[in-house]
């Protein structure tokens, strides 16, 4: 029962994909991901992750650190505030932010159909990865070594560099990868704001999205498997790389 | 670190989470309501967006309970015994969590399409997956698969299985232990799951969307009508579903931080669990 269930729902997809993507071999392979508009596509996508995982990166732990070591009135419910972008569907984050940054905004910014609108919408949906992978391992951070440091005349950035930076550099790459993987993959949050314009603004889920529409399959077949690709390779490099430098993180 | 650092840093980060989160949210609340209350109930009580909330939530109602009980199983497979492959069945449960939804999707119409693996079987027996219900059902499943798997996992590995052996022991059968010993322990962890998959499974979108055809009363799920609404220049009946489907994430985080709490899940846990919406 259990291996049917598996198989009709994952093992059996997966197979036919990467049956389509390969069919005909390596030489069909290239043509459907050289196209010109699969390149843009594919491009798009893995240069707004880029961005995206690197605000993650840097906005995440500011997050965890301001959550952690500072007090405020309101804090838990900022805490909770986190998580939102995981319980809302997709479609919603998109249709939030188009109502604020979109045309009519009361703001008088529109990034509807560019591509600082697909790097908002992922900045939106991946907020929690790297905030809630560091969050822990701030908390059970010995306070002892920051004490040890600023008593032999550390000043506050060259504690949090020197000391406090390398212990949560795992969290953060982990974080990060995580990151990078849901944005190779995002689609519903995009496809609203975006506007999909090829060579503009079409990126690479949506580019499959559309292929599927022509019944394109080997092209959207050839330009998934190249996604996946990029999201398991980084989700792997981080996963290897957490390993080498702590091994509390299970 | 001084004051005013402190305060910088706390303002940059508030003032980051509010022009990302907290303000498009108030705004489209104001959107929803601009113009009042009646308007937002004719579009609540569109027979269109009726149809597009009962049938997500009939999708809900058969993909939660199949996954909590295979995902249970998964559990339980991966935990309690040792066979050759078990690693793989650990990564095909985690899979979906890796693959684009839309890359689900067209992987699903590759297998069940019509010009698909099983097309042709399909077809004589005159069941149609893709563009029907079914597909939709089958596309929430393998997205919202691994919650409860992933939640009871953890959950087994730490309880260890002595007290199924000494419930063994004493003369209970497989289910016996189960129903008595196994699920009181893991109660919470598959709550946790559950809420986690019904959340996914009622926002589910790039999926579902590939393998509905999308037909406005019959195979649109409440996601796919934000969208077709919005499309359609309705603004006010996407913007009353987006709400509609909002104020349901609210009370999903609204449960989850609740059972979080009850089952004693840390923030650790939670970061390898939260990933819900796609």
């Amino acid at each position: 029962m259990l291996t049917l269930y598996l198989s009709a729902l994952v093992l059996l997809p997966v197979a036919a994909l990467l049956a389509q993507a390969s069919h005909g071999g390596a030489s069909s392979f290239r043509p459907e991901i050289s196209s010109r508009e699969a390149v843009a596509a594919i491009e798009l996508t893995l240069s707004s992750s880029a961005i995206v995982v690197a605000v993650n990166a840097l906005f995440g732990t500011l997050l965890a650190w301001v959550l952690v070591r500072d007090s405020f009135p309101g804090r838990r419910i900022v805490d909770a505030l986190i998580d939102l972008p995981f319980a809302l569907p997709t479609i919603v984050a998109g249709v939030l932010l188009l109502a604020l940054y979109g045309k009519n905004g009361p703001t008088g910014i529109d990034v509807a159909f560019t591509r600082a609108a697909v790097v908002l919408a992922l900045l939106f949906v991946t907020l929690p990865f790297v905030v809630r992978s560091v969050q822990p391992v701030l908390i059970e951070l010995d306070r002892s070594m920051e004490e040890a440091a600023r008593s032999l005349g550390a000043k506050g950035f060259t504690v949090f560099r020197r000391i406090v930076l390398p212990n949560l550099t795992p969290a953060i790459l982990s974080g990060a990868a995580l990151s990078f993987a849901r944005a190779v993959g995002e689609y519903g949050s995009i496809v609203l704001i975006s506007g999909n314009l090829p060579f503009r603004t079409e990126v690479g889920s949506v580019y499959v999205f559309n292929q599927v529409s022509n019944s394109d399959f080997p092209a959207a077949s050839a330009v998934s498997v190249v996604l996946l690709a990029a999201a398991l390779i980084v989700l792997g490099a981080a996963t290897l790389a957490t390993h080498a430098r702590s091994r509390h993180v299970r | 670190m001084s004051a005013s650092g402190r305060l910088s840093l706390r303002l940059l980060a508030l003032g980051y989470l509010a022009a990302l989160l907290l303000a498009p949210a108030l705004m489209l609340f104001y959107r929803t309501f601009e113009h009042g209350l009646a308007p937002v109930w004719q579009a609540i009580t569109a027979p269109n967006a009726l149809h597009a909330l009962l049938l997500s939530l009939q999708i809900v109602a058969i993909v939660v309970p199949l996954n909590t009980a295979f995902g249970i199983g998964i559990a339980l497979l991966i935990e309690r015994r040792r066979f050759p492959g078990r690693a793989l069945v650990g990564m095909l449960v985690d899979l979906p969590f890796a693959i684009s939804p839309v890359i689900v999707g067209l992987s699903l119409v590759l297998v069940y399409g019509r010009t698909g693996w099983l097309g042709d079987w399909l077809s004589q027996h005159g069941i149609e997956v893709i563009f029907s219900v079914p597909g939709m059902v089958l596309a929430t499943a393998v997205v919202s698969l691994p919650f409860v798997a992933r939640e009871t996992i953890p959950v087994l590995r730490e309880i260890g299985s002595d007290a199924e052996h000494a419930a063994a022991t004493l003369g209970a059968g497989p289910w016996q232990t189960f129903w008595r010993v196994t699920l009181p322990a893991i109660r919470w962890a598959v709550s946790y799951g559950v809420v986690l998959s019904t959340a996914r499974a009622l926002g589910e979108f790039g999926a579902v969307s590939i393998v509905s055809g999308n037909v406005e009363g019959k195979t649109q799920t409440l996601p796919l009508y934000v969208s077709d609404q919005f499309e359609n220049f309705n603004l006010t009946g996407a913007y009353v579903a987006t709400a509609l489907l909002a104020l349901l994430a609210l009370l999903t985080l609204l449960a989850m931080s609740l059972l979080a709490r009850r089952a004693g899940l840390d923030t650790l846990d939670r970061t390898n669990t939260l990933e819900v919406s796609a």
